[in-house]
């Protein structure tokens, strides 16, 4: 699915490098963050309620290409401006995080462990 | 090639310095994204240790021909029961941590489980040493 997609379906608002045709093949729905570093998988999207720095940290680490904050939230500036160093996308949409998962999940994007990924 | 860093264990939005600058240090030196990414993960998990419970300290990371050695070290209260800390799910982090996404318990098994080889060597009351060896 392309990240222009996962704006769509979510209603969403690019806050960091809009890279529209970016390819998202899985996604994860988390606040833990060591539970994200558990879960490895290219091209990952990120679903989380959380907004501190540690977040694009995280996703800085596993390579995960774009971030989507939950439930409305926008980080801070510092947190927006680390995410553009490290080149992560970085999205907001009002949908709580279950809804939001299931969104695109229903449009077929998978995550792990789901029939799309087996 | 050597590294230092310094960890500072009350800036809790600069955990993960660290292990964002060596990271990009072996992106640039060409490691396959494979060792790159098993060295970022067990690094930052350690890095965040560090911070979150050991009060910061310094870490040190070696490049060789062989392999890739990283330390952390602090003089934070230790930890107690090593076999516990390693279990999946075990943590003592407080509220506030887990209000920041951490808390797991699950930090020293990604470390086991990603580096190669994890030594710990920990004295209660006066800090703790986390070695991580990744094969090249
Ligand atoms: N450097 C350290 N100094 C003191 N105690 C430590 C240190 N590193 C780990 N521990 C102890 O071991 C426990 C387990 O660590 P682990 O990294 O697995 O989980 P966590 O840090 O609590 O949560 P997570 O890593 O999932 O965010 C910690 O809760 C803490 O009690
Ligand atoms: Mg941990």
């Amino acid at each position: 699915m392309k990240l222009s997609e996962v704006k769509a379906i979510l209603n969403a608002e690019f806050l960091a490098a809009e890279t529209d045709d970016l390819n998202i093949n899985t996604a994860c729905g988390c606040d833990l963050m060591s539970d994200v570093l558990a879960f490895v998988k290219d091209q990952s999207l990120l679903l989380t309620g959380l907004i501190n720095a540690q977040v694009i940290r995280t996703a800085e680490m596993m390579d995960i290409v774009a971030v989507c904050f939950v439930r409305g939230k926008r980080p801070p500036e510092d947190v927006i401006e680390l995410a553009k160093k490290s080149g992560i996308a970085v999205l907001t949409t009002e949908y709580p995080l279950y809804t939001a998962c299931g969104k695109l999940y229903e449009k077929g994007l998978g995550g792990r462990g789901s029939a799309q990924t087996l | 090639m050597l590294k230092h860093y310094e960890i500072s264990g009350t800036d809790f939005s600069a955990a993960g310095e660290a292990s964002s600058n060596f990271k990009l240090i072996l992106k640039q030196l060409g490691l396959p994204a494979d060792i790159v990414r098993k060295v970022a993960i067990s690094m930052y998990e350690a890095e965040i240790n560090t911070v979150i419970h050991g009060g910061g300290g310094t870490c040190d990371a070696e490049i060789s021909d062989k392999s890739i050695v990283i330390s952390f070290n602090d003089n934070g209260p230790g930890i107690k029961d090593i076999d516990l800390a390693m279990k999946e799910g075990y943590s003592t982090a407080t509220d506030t941590v887990r209000e920041l996404g951490f808390g797991a318990g699950m930090g020293l098994p990604n470390m086991k489980k990603y580096a190669d080889d994890l030594q710990i060597k920990t004295t209660p009351g006066k800090g703790t040493t986390v070695v991580l060896t990744i094969n090249l």
